[in-house]
């Protein structure tokens, strides 16, 4: 029983790295392999969640009908939820993309804060959109007739899985060719990629939506693990802060070390619930994460300051040629 | 309307003091320091500190809500804050720079810092909202039917007062001066025999205290809570970008001009949209003047 009980914890936490991991190399494509500052990670994580709840739910009728509103219920199946996820915030990306990528490279950090608090303003406050500050309940759990509600997660945790390691593939091969190479270059010296006669601005943009996409994606997923989801999930330090901490730790401009961070930080931040719920007080309980959150932020300047290429770092070789 | 424009002056006098602090380390360390906003949270809880133990004791200022104790919480505020930035530039940020790493890693840091300062006061004083005063504050009534309390007043009299005290130290004195030259061109400035590293530390302690003063301002004029600072953060660079990086009367233009238009669009949008605002007045900037409209030597 006890270890059966450790082996649940064990798969729960599991679930929620992998989806972590996925966010993490969403953003290794921005910030590892290309240089965008994307400081609103929040952004699009919650338009993926949204859009997948919004696609897949059914939409309200009879008594629920009065105690929810969302503008559209498309009772779609799980993964036209996902591919729909990746769309929307890629869209929304593309036009964050067109706005903000020929300014300064700090801009693009500052803009893209301003789009998570306007995204997660509108939720909260737009109740025909998506049930504002209420969220949205009941989202389904994808094949989860195929075993007892108690196993779910093993299953969950198989879907999750497939997802991370298609996308960690994909990324893989992407950044082995020469686009992803010339995506290093941008980041390396814009006007040397310029020079060679590469439009910085239109690799910059295809990374920031392949990267945005991937945030969807993750979202989706997010979605359909919690299953309940509501504006105030999806604030700066779970939504953003802690998943640039993630590749930091992990090694940005490295894929495996983008997931590895996931896991290390994730494990860290769930590792010491169980320490700070002991050492603490009882009357001060409700504040023990953010002795935690310390400890997240502390990592993450420790990190810069005395290994600031990661646990794992960069690949310099990405090529099999040379 | 022209009590929201007045609203909006009260704001935006707010907005402007951490705005100067703001565009100062940004034009001198080249970097936007996202950890501004939990500095002014920091100096907003430090007056609470004060104010909560010896409140009682001081009575009240005239119209005000507040007694002396809260002078005396000025400044402890703007010490702590103060301290905080040039603890945080000695122990990370000038590490970093002596490595002479992109500026972009020192941003990444100053959100380390944010969270951490952020943690250690929800750990102090938890997430409720906190206010200086119980006491009932009643607005005056003034002509064209404008409603202002006398704490408002008072608030945009002290935001006036330490930005004329910004201005003087900048133009009158050879601190303010070096200041200046450092911020113009740090290299230049370091061959005139300036030591550009105590003009850092006197940019954070200055930027600090400022940013602290914003923080209890901000207090006094509506409640404290630990996310203050952060969501101060988008009409905050909104007022920098305005009035151009590293300019501090751009950003003083710049702040005023955005707390006027935030608190003018409640006549047509929700108020918990002001953030919002914000950051579209400050899209509008980068798409149409991304040097502020009063320029920035750093471009874009």
């Amino acid at each position: 029983m006890a270890i059966e009980g450790m082996l649940s914890f064990v798969v729960s936490f599991a679930v929620v790295a992998t989806i972590y991991a996925i966010f993490s190399l969403g953003l290794n494509v921005h910030w590892g392999y290309t240089g965008l500052f994307n400081f609103g990670v929040a952004a699009f994580f919650s338009l993926g969640a949204y859009t997948a709840a919004l696609v897949t739910l059914p939409k309200p009728t009879g008594v629920y009908a009065q105690y929810v509103d969302q503008i559209i219920g498309l009772n779609q199946p799980f993964l036209v939820g996902v591919i729909a996820a990746g769309v929307v915030a890629g869209l929304v990306a593309l036009l964050i993309g067109l706005l903000t990528l020929r300014l300064r490279e700090d801009y693009l950090a500052i803009a893209t804060i301003g789009i998570a608090e306007a995204v997660r303003l509108v939720l909260d406050n737009e109740e025909w959109l998506a049930n504002g500050a209420n969220g949205l309940v009941g989202i389904r759990a994808p094949l989860g007739s195929l075993v007892a509600p108690a196993y779910y997660n093993y299953v969950y945790l198989a879907i999750a899985a497939a997802f991370l390691v298609a996308i960690y593939i994909l990324l893989e091969r992407g950044i082995r060719s020469p686009w992803g190479r010339v995506l290093r270059a941008v980041r390396e010296d814009e006007a040397v990629a310029e020079a060679s006669g590469k439009s910085v601005f239109r690799y910059k943009l295809q990374a920031l939506v392949l990267g945005a996409a991937i945030m969807g994606i993750g979202g989706a997923l997010y979605a359909h693990q919690v299953r309940v989801i509501a504006p105030s999930d999806f604030n700066p330090l779970f939504g953003t802060f802690i998943i640039w901490v993630m590749l930091i730790v992990g090694g940005s401009g490295n894929n495996r070390g983008a997931i590895l961070g996931a896991f290390v930080v994730w494990g860290i931040w769930a590792g010491t619930e169980a320490v700070t719920g002991r050492i603490l007080p009882a009357a001060l309980e409700s504040r023990a994460p953010f002795v935690r959150f310390f400890l997240i932020g502390l990592l993450l300047v420790l990190v810069l300051l005395l290994r600031p290429r990661g646990i794992l770092g960069e690949e310099k070789q990405v090529s099999k040629l040379m | 309307m022209a009590e929201l424009v007045v609203f909006g002056l009260i704001l935006g006098s707010i907005i402007a003091l951490g705005a100067i602090g703001l565009s100062l380390t940004y034009g001198i360390l080249r970097f936007a320091n996202f950890s501004h906003g939990d500095l002014m949270t920091l100096g907003a809880y430090t007056a609470f500190l004060v104010v909560s133990n010896l409140g009682a004791s001081g009575g009240r200022i005239g119209p005000l809500s507040f007694g002396w104790p809260m002078v005396l919480a000025f400044f402890a505020a703007m010490a702590v804050a103060g301290a905080v930035a040039m603890a945080a530039d000695r122990l990370v940020y000038q590490r970093l720079r002596r490595r002479r790493i992109s500026p972009i890693m020192l941003a990444i840091a100053s959100l380390g810092v944010a969270i951490m300062v952020r943690s250690v006061i929800y750990m102090a004083w938890g997430g409720d909202f906190r206010f200086y005063t119980d006491a009932l504050r009643p607005a005056m009534l003034l002509p064209l039917g404008i409603r202002l309390r006398p704490d408002e007043v008072f608030v945009f009299g002290m935001a006036a007062g330490l930005v004329l005290l910004v201005y003087l130290f900048l133009e009158r004195t050879r601190m303010g001066k070096a200041l200046r030259a450092t911020a113009d061109n740090p290299d230049l400035a370091r061959i005139s025999g300036i030591d550009t590293e105590r003009m850092i530390l006197w940019v954070w302690a200055i930027g600090g205290g400022l940013a602290a003063m914003a923080g209890v301002l901000l207090g006094i004029e509506s409640q404290l809570r630990p996310e203050m600072g952060w969501s101060f953060l988008l009409p905050l660079f909104a007022a920098v970008l305005l009035g151009g990086i590293g300019n501090p009367y751009g950003a003083l233009v710049g702040g005023l001009t955005i707390g006027v238009a935030q608190q003018v669009s409640t006549y047509f949008l929700l108020p918990t949209y002001k953030p919002a605002v914000a950051f579209a007045i400050l899209i509008l900037v980068l798409l149409f003047r991304p040097r502020g409209i009063f320029g920035s030597r750093y471009g874009y």
